[in-house]
């Protein structure tokens, strides 16, 4: 029943908006699908709030317009009823607790590892944004990308995110949902793909003068081929060393760019700022001085 | 010559160059014209040393109608850039700096002073009130709220617009990615407006405690003054909050500072939190003196009493609370976990709770009643299916897992117009043609009232709604372009034809004002909508002292039962009254604030220390001053009154 509904709405949404299914409305994963059920079940259920309100507005101003009535017709006086009011409150109420409970669950859902991959150990891989650019560091395989993501299907990704810079937002639509990268902490985003495929990347989250252009592409394959392009990427690239580092921190748009190596190594990610786990701040003198010094 | 090249643009372009001519000529064309019809001392005695509330509501309207026009301009220039994929009509920089200000502007210089024109216009009316609980604060509000409108207004032609977004997030509005003094101006001319706000918010607090007529206990008060007290309590509550973030932000840019970095123990984060602490209450701020004037205006011409009045007082106050605590549904995608965005996504969707009930009482007022399709009703009735679905859109965005996929899209861009345009803009223009007879004694035209009406509502849906479709298609905000292959072009093209047609229906206004100036007919009396509450019964125009006789109320449609149901209005005999002396300072010293804030924002120490000291003189000069206002005699008040209803 539940399913029947969700595929008229989502035929509906695809007709209105032509033939090419949008983006997020499109997964290819389990994160996004998860979204975009929840937002195909909000339309639908929406939609139905919607035409009651259009249908007792239409009604009522026909049936009501001066045009009609009698000139000496006089509207009474009517204070408002108890049952009335309450229907007006307990429907809603009602919706709103519906969709309390989808929400909740879902936080849960997408805040966590896939379930469909639970069993699976996690691909980590640490996005961080700079002027405007992505760097996607790849610790176990020791390798690192600018500009272009390259994961396996049917694992889950877990997405270590932090910036060199202004807050930017990680977002890949039909993988899920996006969230936010920021200098002073990371965040984790869990991701995976469902079916091999090339998507859009970008970041969503304004960030100044070349923020359009701050997209990046992703690949996934299947877990036999990322192994062999990461053969391949031993084999050819080059190391990536810290000056190297820092010279593709600096503010402009780059092309796509593989090393052998991560920035981890010489700049590590912020990880333990604002720690959730209550651990404290490290913030020993010394290491601030230097992340001082390099920002001049 | 360093010293000069701060106040240059840094990214001048012939249309800035334009603007700065168009501003001088204007300028010179202003003063020749006082001069040359000698209306220096008119302009200084009735209008820029007024206390008189409704003079000025006239002038915050007249300010928020030129504001609304300057950020109309952003809003179109910025669809015309997105009109077509890799268009080259602005630069990344020059569409950064527009889509900055089309915001400020339309929030803080546009919709506030246009709810402060109608909450300084009517409430003393509708409450039988003589004027505000403190004229000169008032005035006071008006004048700081007009010069941080003007010092956020020179930025585009001295030193640059602000370019960081009007949310103006931390680090990227810090010194290091944002060297222009822009955001400069952002902190300094929102931080002058928002102290007028502010003491608006405490002056109308008390004249509604305090003055209203006898018989008009609180459940006695005409929905639009239920409206702004709640309204002005959010205000007292949450404006401070502005305050401090942009004191604070103020300090990070000129004094090196460390509360928004990200380095040296500063957090980002924190200025999220504190500018949504305030920026999310700020958007109740505005739409519920929109629902009071809806209120006002459905009940009007439905010809019957407003449903539900309990429960419309009870919503809204529901509204003010949860406004308050539902700001991180602004970042959900900020990394706090699934426990917090639950919480925050449901004390957002409860708000939608009070919300229907308010929809279906306005639909309930027009059940059974005869309604009658002025333009105000049309503004009404347009708004309700068009804000319908702003607020179930709304919902959607609540559901904090799925707004991991609408956050920072066009999605959530066409959400917030769809709320704004049709809640706060339409109700704006409702209440202007409702209101403009008792403002300016004549009406409006209802022939060129009604096309802008269409204009507006189809241009309207097809310039927003396509962004609900490109915004799950991943278009983000804030982009000055996009390629072709992304796949938006045909929507935005419509956008853009819709932008066109909505600006079509905001000249048509400006038309309709001189149509009605030249055409209108002047003898329509006090009451020419057929009205319910206090304000329609005094004459038109409105003497300065509002009422002869202090009005006696028994309900909260006071002036229907004086038609009706033969209510005396007004039992009392005509009495002295005591009235407020008009005062230059509040113009005085918001002038200079205007200074200060122009040495703030460039650095220029010591013209910033003189005026911070001459503001103070200014308070000084109040707090020893002695003035206790003068009477009206009977005489007067008695010539004023006969004048009047020859007039009528």
């Amino acid at each position: 029943m539940k399913r029947l509904f969700l595929a008229f709405v989502f035929t509906i949404v695809t007709v209105l908006t032509g033939c090419e299914p949008l983006k997020v409305l499109d997964p290819k994963g389990p994160q996004a699908e998860r979204q975009a059920h929840d937002i195909l079940i909000s339309i639908g259920i929406m939609s139905f709030i919607v035409i009651v309100v259009f249908t007792i507005l239409i009604y009522v101003l026909f049936k009501y317009r001066a045009s009609k009535q009698s000139p000496d017709y006089e509207p009474p006086h009517i204070e408002g009823n108890k049952w009335v009011e309450a229907l007006c409150v307990g429907i809603p109420v009602i919706i709103v607790t519906y969709f309390s409970f989808v929400s909740v669950q879902s936080n849960y859902i997408v805040e966590a590892k896939p379930k469909a991959y639970e069993d699976k150990e996690p691909l980590v891989i640490y996005a961080s944004s700079s002027n405007w650019k992505w760097h996607f560091s790849y610790p176990e395989e020791d390798i690192e990308t600018v500009n272009y993501l390259y994961i396996p299907t049917d694992r889950p990704i877990e997405f270590k995110l932090y910036s060199y810079g202004p807050i930017t937002s990680f977002w890949i639509p039909q993988l899920g949902g996006q969230k936010y990268a920021m200098a002073d902490m990371v965040t984790t985003l869990h991701l995976a793909a469902d079916e091999p495929g090339e998507m859009i990347g970008r970041n969503a989250n304004f960030s100044g003068k070349g923020f359009a252009e701050n997209m990046f592409n992703v690949t996934a394959v299947p877990e036999k081929d990322f192994d062999k392009w990461v053969k391949d990427v031993k084999q050819t690239a080059k190391p990536l060393t810290e000056k190297k580092f820092n010279e593709l921190l600096k503010p402009g748009h780059l092309g796509q760019m593989t090393f052998t190596g991560t920035h981890l190594d010489f700049k590590p990610a912020p990880e333990h700022n604002h720690s959730a786990s209550g651990k404290p701040v490290d913030c020993n003198a010394e290491e601030l001085l230097q992340k001082n010094n390099n920002q001049k | 010559m360093e010293f000069l090249e701060r106040f240059a643009v840094p990214n001048p372009s012939l249309a800035i160059y334009a603007s700065m001519v168009a501003i001088g000529l204007t300028l010179i064309a202003i003063i020749a014209g006082l001069t040359y019809f000698k209306k220096w001392g008119y302009l200084w005695r009735e209008w820029l040393t007024t206390v008189d509330h409704k003079r000025i509501g006239i002038m915050y309207l007249i300010s928020a109608l030129i504001m609304l026009f300057r950020g109309g301009v952003d809003a179109i220039m910025m669809r015309a850039q997105l009109a077509v994929p890799d268009n080259k009509l602005l630069d990344a920089q020059h569409y950064n700096e527009i889509f900055t200000t089309h915001g400020v502007i339309m929030l803080i210089f546009m919709a506030m002073p246009f709810i402060f024109a109608f909450m300084n216009f009517l409430v003393p009316l509708q409450i039988g009130a003589r004027d505000v609980a403190f004229p000169r604060l008032n005035a006071l509000s008006f004048w700081l709220f007009f010069f941080g409108a003007m010092l956020f207004n020179i930025s585009f032609v001295v030193g640059g617009s602000p370019d960081a977004g009007w949310t103006s997030y931390f680090p990227l509005a810090g010194n290091e990615f944002s060297p222009s003094v822009g955001t400069n101006y952002y902190m300094i001319a929102i931080q002058i407006s928002g102290l007028g706000s502010l003491m608006t918010g405490i002056n109308m607090i008390t004249t509604i405690l305090k003055m209203r007529a006898p018989g008009m206990t609180l459940m006695k008060m005409p929905m639009f003054t239920w409206a702004t007290l709640v309204t002005n309590l959010i205000i007292v509550t949450v404006f401070p909050v502005l305050t401090v973030a942009l004191v604070m932000g103020t300090m990070d840019r000129l004094f090196g500072t460390n509360f928004f970095s990200s380095t040296n123990g500063g957090m980002d984060m924190l200025w999220a939190n504190l500018f949504w602490v305030w920026g999310h209450p700020e958007v109740y701020i505005l739409i519920l003196p929109a629902f009071g004037l809806y209120s006002e205006i459905i009940s009007t011409f439905a010809g019957r009493n407003l449903y539900g009045y309990k429960s419309m007082v009870a919503s809204m106050v529901i509204i003010s609370g949860l406004s308050c605590v539902v700001w991180a549904h602004h970042f959900f995608t900020m990394g706090q976990g699934a426990l917090a965005n639950s919480f925050f996504s449901i004390t957002t969707m409860m708000i939608s709770v009070p919300t229907g009930v308010k929809i279906f009482n306005w639909l309930f007022t027009m059940w059974r009643g005869k309604i009658r399709f002025t333009v105000p009703m049309l503004y009404s009735i347009g708004f309700i299916p068009l804000f319908v679905l702003g607020g179930v859109t709304g919902v959607m965005l609540a559901m904090s897992a799925a707004d991991y996929q609408y956050h920072n899209t066009m999605f959530l861009v066409a959400h917030f117009h769809n709320t704004i345009i049709p809640g706060v803009v339409f109700a704006m223009l409702a209440g202007l043609t409702f209101y403009w007879p008792k403002m300016f004694g004549f009406m409006l035209n209802e022939r060129i009232g009604k096309w802008t009406f269409w204009l507006l509502t189809v241009g309207f849906c097809l310039a927003f709604l396509p962004m609900y479709v490109t915004g799950l298609d991943g278009q983000a905000r804030r982009m000055y372009t996009y390629s072709a292959a992304a796949g938006f072009s045909t929507l935005n093209m419509v956008s853009f034809v819709g932008a066109m047609i909505m600006a079509v229906g905001f000249v048509l206004i400006v038309y309709n004002v001189y149509h009605s100036v030249r055409y209108a007919p002047r003898n329509i009396g006090a009451d020419p909508w057929d009205a319910r509450s206090l304000e329609w019964a005094t004459h038109t125009p409105v003497p300065e002292y509002n009422f002869a006789v202090q009005p006696h109320v028994a309900s909260s449609q006071a002036f229907w039962d004086a038609k009706k149901n033969g209510h005396v209005l007004f039992p009392g005999k005509v009495e002295k009254i005591h009235m407020p002396n008009n005062s230059g300072v509040p113009f005085i010293m918001s002038a200079i604030f205007f200074v200060w804030g122009f040495s703030m924002i460039f650095s220029l120490w010591i013209p910033a220390i003189i005026s911070t000291i001459a503001i103070f003189a200014c308070m000084a000069h109040r707090s020893f001053e002695k003035d206790h206002g003068r009477y009206i005699s009977v005489a007067e008040i008695e010539e004023t009154e006969t004048k009047l209803r020859g007039a009528n």
